[in-house]
Order: structure tokens, then sequence, then C-alpha cells
């Protein structure tokens, strides 16, 4: 069964990977989640950024629902 | 009829949410491009008393965005420049004016004598300062912030099961890793969204009209022109790197802590010791108790830089001093010249040492 999500970029995020929005194919925890961007998009790996599913923050380890949207959300510090 | 008559009648704002407004006491930390919109309209607004926090001298490049500020005002502090065009506009504003940033040191003082603080800085070291203090302080926080062509509000620390910064962002990102608006560029129009976006973050929490940004983060990107809300909930690993007291709070470094200095603890260290590393003592000379043992190096941070081509062979480096702070801005400097080197300081210090090992 396929499980596709909807996957949205922000700011640095989206500008290292080059996209804002994109789908990708998964199933997993979050954690695992995280280790497959990372593997697609190493540029990634030097970036903090919070993840969030079905827009709310992950603390720790979830699980992601089928079809989730995941938001990939890096923190900003301009003023 | 007063100046705050459209808003008086405004169904659920009434005398009571101006009321509010003008017995608040707000303080603004940065009046640039986040905090010129701000002010205007929380001035305008009616609030009370407001402090700035500023630093900064106008520069020619800010006044795209900064819009209180003129070609007159070049070289001039932001914080007494702001303060002195309101005082021509409105006589039932109390100002306070900081010419200075904020530091661990003045923190404190600057915001316990305010019921919210707006944090409109452009650092991510003064972010986690000012998130901490409030945190601390059980100060309410409006923040913002904006990368090229986004920006990000949320409201935290306001009343029971509140959200922090460190809830959206318990690591602090390296200084170097997100670029400024010096760095990317930045239209003037998104510091002011953003920073009308957090003015209205403000009048809502002080005046108990409309619902505040609790525990939930906006994002918004200007050239999309879209926005998207997400909940936020109480992480407990952001209290990990937060300091617990006000005590611990005066001795944090927040530069280096961004900076992100790896630390090792003495068992850790000594695990690498005999391996080929280069093991450095950055106290100065009569500090106790000495450390002897063969291999190891004394350079005194008095002698830095000067003396850091000694260690331009070693690959990889140990620093330690009596308390693992000098040894974190040792291992910080070098690395600065030195990027691909392997650079630790040892957690605790000599003081760490005393207490585990004795």
């Amino acid at each position: 069964m396929s499980n596709t999500l909807h996957i949205k970029a922000f700011g640095m995020v989206a500008e290292k990977i080059g996209l804002s929005d994109l789908s990708m194919d998964h199933s997993g925890d979050s954690a695992e989640l995280l280790a497959a961007l990372l593997v697609k998009f190493p540029e990634l790996k030097t970036l903090k950024f919070t993840l969030a599913i079905n827009k709310k923050i992950v603390n720790g380890n979830q699980e992601v629902p089928e079809n989730a949207e995941i938001a990939l959300l890096p923190p900003f510090s301009g003023g | 009829m007063s100046r705050f008559e459209r808003q008086i009648i405004l169904n659920g704002f009434g005398i009571e949410g101006q009321q509010n407004l003008k017995k608040a006491k707000v303080l603004l930390i940065g009046a640039g491009g986040l905090g010129c919109p701000i002010l205007l309209y929380l001035a305008a607004a009616g609030v009370g008393k407001i402090g700035i926090v500023d630093g900064d001298t106008v520069a020619i490049s800010n006044l795209n965005r900064q819009v209180l500020y003129g070609e007159n005002d070049l070289g001039k502090n932001k914080a007494e420049t702001a303060a002195r065009y309101f005082q021509g506009k409105y006589s039932d504003i109390k100002w306070e004016v900081f010419p200075e940033f904020i530091s661990v040191e003045n923190a404190q003082e600057m915001i316990s004598g305010y019921d919210l603080v707006i944090d409109g800085s452009d650092n991510f070291p003064t972010r986690y300062l000012v998130n901490d203090a409030c945190v601390l302080l059980g100060k309410p926080l409006v923040f913002g912030a904006i990368y090229q062509h986004e920006g990000q509000v949320s409201v935290f620390n306001l009343g029971e099961n509140a959200c922090n910064y460190r809830d959206l962002y318990p690591k602090m990102p390296t200084a170097t890793e997100v670029p400024n608006c010096a760095e990317t560029g930045v239209l003037g129009v998104l510091p002011g969204i953003i920073g009308n976006l957090m003015a209205l973050e403000a009048i809502k929490v002080l005046s108990g009209f409309g619902k505040p940004l609790k525990n939930k983060v906006l994002f918004f990107n200007s050239i999309a022109s879209q926005s998207y809300e997400v909940e936020i909930t109480p992480n407990p690993e952001s209290r990990e790197d937060m300091p617990a007291s006000l005590t611990s709070f005066e001795i944090m470094d927040y530069e280096l802590a961004c900076e992100g200095v790896k630390q090792l603890t003495w068992d850790e260290a000594m695990s690498k010791m005999g391996l080929d590393i280069a093991f450095v003592d950055v106290r100065e000379p009569g500090e106790l108790p000495p450390l002897e043992c063969t291999g190891l190096m004394k350079i005194p941070l008095s002698t830095f830089p000067d003396k850091l081509d000694l260690l331009e062979d070693a690959e990889e480096i140990l620093f330690f001093c009596q308390s693992g702070i000098r040894s974190q801005k040792a291992a910080q400097q070098l690395q600065r010249d030195y990027p691909e080197k392997r650079i630790y300081s040892i957690k605790g210090g000599i003081n760490a040492l005393k207490t585990n090992h004795s």
C-alpha cells in the first residue's frame, strides 16, 4: 500500500534542497523519516530544523500517520 | 473624543481594553526592522510605558525597512532616536531608553519592571538569552523573526502550560548556520508585516482582546503570500540546555553556546590520552592546583592568539581551564582559525576533576 507524505520545506531548508513542496513515499516513525530525509538530502545535515506532522511539532520520536503532511521548520533569527 | 476613540468603540475591545493598554509596560528588544513597526503601532494604540533596548546605531543600509529613521539619523543610537521621534508625536506615553545591547548582566534589571517583552533582535544568542530570561522571570514574550522572504511569530511563556522558544528549537543553531539580513538581503515590507503581527499579538496579550498565538507558531511567506500555523507542545528536551536559575543565567555565555564548542567530560578526555592529541592548560601561571603530566602544554588564554601557532601541527586538541569557561573560549578561537581541527573543551575544568576524582 502506498504511503505518500506531503512535505513542505521552509526557510533555509527549502533553499538547500531547492524545493518548498515535495512528495515522498515512506513508512516508519518520525526518526526514520528524518534519517530518510538526510539520506535523500545530505545538505540538510548541517542544519537544525524542527519537524511538524499534520501541523503539530514533533517532540522525541512519533508515529507518522499515513499520507501525513510534514513541515520542515528551521529557526529564523533576522530582525 | 480621545485619540483612541476608534478602538474603544470596537466591540469586545472597549474602554476596558484601552485601560489595560494604558496600564501596560512593554519592553522592546531591538529597534530595527521588526522594532520600528512594532513601536509605531504600540505607541499609536496607547501602551502606557514602552522601554526600548538597542545598542546599535542607524546605518544607511537600514533605511529600506527601519522606517522610523531617516538620512539625518545616520550614526545615532536607535533606541534614543526612536524614543525622541515618539516624544514629539504623543504626550501620553512614558519612555525608557536603554542605548545598549541586552546581556546576561543587564537583562534582569531591564526586564523585571515590565509586563511583556517583545523580541525584535537579529541574532540567535540574543533570542535564546531573551527567551531564557523571560522564562526565569515569568514574563510573557512576543517572538518574531525573519529569514529572507519568510517570517515566524509566536507568543511564549503566557499563562499556564505555556511553551517557550526552546520547545520549538531546543538546540541552538550556530551563528554561521543561518545567514542574516546583511548577508541575504530583505525587502522592507517583510519585517513590516511580521513586526505588525508582533504588535498585534502584544496588543492581544495586554488588552485581553482576541486570541494570542499561545503554543502556536505562525509562518508567513511573503513571496507566495502563504501562511502556515503549527501547534507547539512542551518539549522535555527544552530544559536540558536552559539555565535552571537566575544565578546560572548570569554566568551563561550565549555567544559561546551558539558557536557550539564540543565538550568532553574528564573520563572521556582520559580515554583519549596517550593518543596523538594535544592536551592544553589555558589557565594563567599560578592558578591552583597545578597539573603536571607528560605532554601537557601550558598556553594561558591571555597569550592568545599569539601563541596559537604552537598548535599548528596538532589535529586533535583538548583544552581545559579552572571551570570550563575559558577553555571553551580557547576552543572557539582556535576553531575559527582552524575549522578542520578536532577541538574539545573539558566540561567543568579542574573543578570537575577535583569533585569527580577525589
